[in-house]
């Protein structure tokens, strides 16, 4: 009458590896080993501004590129916005890859698909603090008492893309997208030192929410929009949602191929 | 109006660690129980979706939804108290089985000394050693007392471990043998030995091997899959109240669970409960529940606000240090530790399980000479290796910048690459730390939150400076490249996660002056009112509390059977 599961404990570490993913992987090698969708090359492509090489995903995201791979894969229909404009989502995928670039040591958040990923929270709960105690009173109060502010989320980000911008403008006559990297990293640093005056948001309270959920876009599971195909994990040998660790806990380091929720779902 | 129901011998008031166990033993004792539970219903089927990082652990799935109800918070009573408007320093569980379902399973005994630790730190060390302000006190019952408790406990839960060398006298050995110890544990074991230090395997309620308890339930071995602490166990390993003591009091048939029902008074007349007003929250329709016996069992913060909103039991009045109800609110001082980074090794620091861990006592409760320490008491030392997921480790040396192309590149070389030795301090208890009710932000009832008023003192302080140089001298014999060592303890703050080992506020005592509760966790102001949780602490061990708390209800459970057939107040 307790429920117990011996069956599936008796899963070895890596479950199935479906063929599909398998496929995926095999496709983002053929373009260079940077799995990026094609529609982020399609985008950073298209947008008659970006000429700065530090805005681009990769050379994948060069527009052939990722023509190429949306004919080697199918297209990816989570590539699209649930609340930012077109604009406001190149801000944030700039943003984010001064956060998280990429390197040597792999893809960076805008190859992982980051900005997708904080558009499609905002749009939900997240977005709208959804779980948390929103109700008056609002009074400032003592850091220690944490965040006090009457804005959600999502009005926090219009906010300061928009703030973002006016301050580029102010320091660099550009909006933000079209800075040098350099340029760039200075204005998200003024924000993390609350260095812009702003009377509407936090800017450096409104820097550490980016700079979280740049990281939960890069790790978090791929069923979220970010973490394409897994690249954040592979690049840190993190292998996601396995069953059973069992047989490599007491043993040296132990590389296993990281599997998703989507891959658990299909053992079901 | 409120509709009455037909009476019940008992209602219970939340269905976690403490409700269930209650459920258990009472119906087995041939009580009709209803447990009134304001979540929802939980299953281990939930969790086959579990290993989501952002979902349950950054998104706090199976925690209480604040919008609803929160608690507020100050540092100190010339503050105004702010609401804790979304999770930072502890997690409150919600639905059937509560924090105990998302708990990591470190299954801690509380020391001989914790027990009577007022009379033993003035017999070792003088009354001039407690500091002016801390009322630290008897707990009204000892270790020896306390001992047959633990040991149901921790064979109801399956508890994997080896026995502590530093601590009270164990009846039997766990049921269950230690984990397997990882790398990382055995260099932690190595370093200590050396240091002549006690190493011994964390106490576990994630089970070593399959195991059946003495109630006769069946669970499966940990996998190590490393999502624990803020997850759901899918393998029912990790034990939790919805697969072991929750299925024990359905099986009597006299365990009626009533989900969605938020309890938001206790009715009472002469000094005694006759039952509690809740409300349907799926028809916001308000219910009486009549009962000859109340048993509070929701966690720290509610078991006091129903008392003060019932106006049950003399509430704590700081300026005088009279009254009892919120009365010494402690927490866990958990920031003491140093993290080494290995430059040449690499470990499977991804796989992992809540209570898979080496700790040392050496430094805790009064195992150490405190004559030229400024503290009293101490910490746990301990190495784990609970699964260290990617969002919530990025672990880098100090002096590396926080974003950008050298942050990234070594949190990637780290990943596998960082340990971290940590100590887990107790707290004592301040006249002017307590909970009480706020006069400004309500819940989504209308009813009044609960208000927090806590700060660190100079003692966590000494305590923090002390432990983390210990830790480090720990790290540094187990070879780490570099040391990165804890910063001294600031302030107190409700935004960064510490542990939700919140303790205090009906304490068990010896006397209706000083506690709430008498050693059977039974109101001395209402007779047919028992009180169980951390709650009941009169400080806080440097220990997690559920062991201590699942003993406690089992030592109630023994007086609610006996005041059902007798009546009256049991000491």
């Amino acid at each position: 009458m307790a429920p117990t599961d011996e069956k599936k404990s008796a899963n070895p570490p890596q479950v199935r590896e479906p063929s599909r993913r398998k496929f995926l992987v095999n496709a983002g090698k053929v373009i260079g080993g940077v799995v990026v969708g094609g529609a982020i090359g399609g985008l950073v492509g298209c947008n008659p501004n970006n000429n700065d090489n530090a805005n681009k995903a990769s050379p994948s995201a060069s527009p052939s590129a990722g023509g190429a791979q949306a004919a080697a894969e199918p297209k990816n229909y989570n590539r699209a916005l649930m609340f930012f404009t077109q604009e406001q989502f190149r801000t944030v995928n700039a943003a984010v890859e001064r956060i998280f670039p990429e390197d040597e040591s792999g893809p960076g958040a805008q190859a992982l698909g980051v900005a997708y990923f904080i558009d499609h929270q905002l749009a939900g709960e997240w977005g709208f603090n959804g779980r948390e105690y929103m109700s008056p009173p609002f009074y400032h109060g003592e850091t220690v008492q944490g965040y006090q502010g009457r804005l959600k989320r999502r009005e926090i980000f219009t906010i300061a893309i928009q703030e973002m911008n006016n301050y580029s403008q102010a320091q660099f006559k550009k909006n933000f997208v079209d800075l040098a990297a350099d340029q760039q990293d200075k204005v998200l640093e003024a924000f993390e030192k609350d260095q812009v005056q702003l009377t509407t948001i936090s800017p450096s309270g409104f820097f550490k929410m980016l700079r979280a959920s740049t990281l939960e876009g890069a790790y978090s599971d791929p069923l979220y929009g970010g973490n394409l195909n897994m690249a954040g994990w592979k690049m840190r040998d993190y292998p996601g949602n396995q069953m059973s660790y069992t047989d490599v806990i007491d043993k040296d380091f132990t590389a296993i191929a990281p599997s998703s929720l989507q891959d658990h779902m299909a053992a079901h | 109006m409120a509709k009455t129901l037909p009476k019940k011998d008992v209602v219970i008031v939340g269905v976690g660690w403490a409700g269930g166990i209650i459920a258990a033993e009472l119906t087995r004792g041939g009580l009709d129980v209803v447990g009134l539970e304001r979540g929802k219903e939980r299953k281990t089927e939930d969790y086959f979706m579990v290993h989501d990082e952002l979902r349950y652990a950054q998104r706090y799935e199976l925690m209480q939804d604040l919008s609803k109800e929160t608690v507020t918070f100050r540092a100190n009573e010339n503050m105004r108290a702010l609401p804790m408007r979304a999770y930072g320093s502890f997690l409150l569980g919600d639905g059937i089985g509560g924090a105990g379902v998302h708990w990591n399973g470190q299954t801690f005994r509380f020391l001989p000394y914790d027990f009577e630790i007022r009379s033993k730190t003035i017999e070792r060390y003088g009354k001039n050693k407690i500091p002016d302000g801390m009322t630290i006190q008897d707990w009204g019952i000892t270790y020896d007392e306390m001992e047959p408790y633990y040991d149901k406990f921790e064979k109801m839960a399956g508890i994997s471990g080896e026995a502590n060398p530093l601590a009270g006298k164990r009846s039997s050995d766990y049921p269950n043998p230690p984990m397997k110890k990882s790398p990382p544990i055995q260099l932690f074991e190595q370093a200590a030995k050396k240091l002549n230090l006690h190493p011994y395997m964390q106490p576990s309620a994630n089970l070593s091997q399959n195991y059946t308890n003495p109630d006769g339930v069946s669970r499966a071995a940990c996998q190590y899959c490393g999502y624990c602490e803020r997850f759901g166990c899918e393998y029912g390993a990790k034990a939790d109240p919805v697969v072991t003591v929750i299925p024990i009091a359905k099986k009597t048939g006299k365990f009626e669970i009533r989900t969605h029902s938020q309890v938001r008074r206790i009715l009472h007349t002469g000094g005694k409960a006759t039952g509690v007003m809740y409300t349907d929250v799926t028809t916001g329709e308000d219910i009486v529940q009549p009962a000859d016996i109340v048993v509070m069992t929701s966690y720290v913060f509610n078991n006091i606000r129903l008392l003060l909103m019932s106006k049950l039991g003399t509430p704590y009045d700081p300026k005088t240090g009279k009254g009892a109800v919120g009365k010494n609110y402690a927490y866990q001082v958990q920031k003491g530790n140093a993290t080494g980074f290995f430059d040449d090794k690499k470990f499977n620091l991804f796989a992992g399980a809540g209570s898979l861990g080496m700790n040392l006592d050496d430094y805790n409760g009064d195992n150490f000479d405190h004559k030229d320490v400024k503290f009293i008491h101490g910490a746990s030392i301990s190495i784990g290796q609970t699964g260290f997921r990617p969002i919530g480790n990025n672990t880098v040396p100090s002096g590396t910048p926080t974003w950008g192309k050298e942050f990234k590149a070594a949190s990637v070389k780290y990943a596998n690459s960082a340990l971290k030795v940590g100590a887990q301090g107790s707290s004592m208890p301040w006249k002017h730390h307590f909970v009480d009710l706020d006069p400004t932000y309500k819940d989504a009832f209308g009813d009044t939150l609960p208000r927090l008023t806590f700060d660190f003192e100079d003692q966590d302080k000494e305590l923090t400076a002390y432990m983390t140089d210990r830790c480090a001298e720990i790290m540094k014999e187990m070879g780490a490249s570099k040391i990165d060592k804890a910063k001294s303890l600031g302030p107190y703050e409700i935004t960064t996660y510490q542990s939700t080992h919140n303790t205090g506020g009906t304490i068990i005592g010896s006397s209706p002056d000083t506690s709430v509760v008498n050693n059977y966790l039974q109101m001395w102001e209402a007779e047919n009112v028992f009180v169980i949780g951390a709650s009941n602490f009169p400080h806080n061990s440097g220990y997690n509390p559920t062991d201590t708390v699942g003993a406690l209800a089992y030592r109630a459970s023994e007086g609610i059977l006996k005041y059902a057939k007798s009546g009256g107040l049991l000491v």
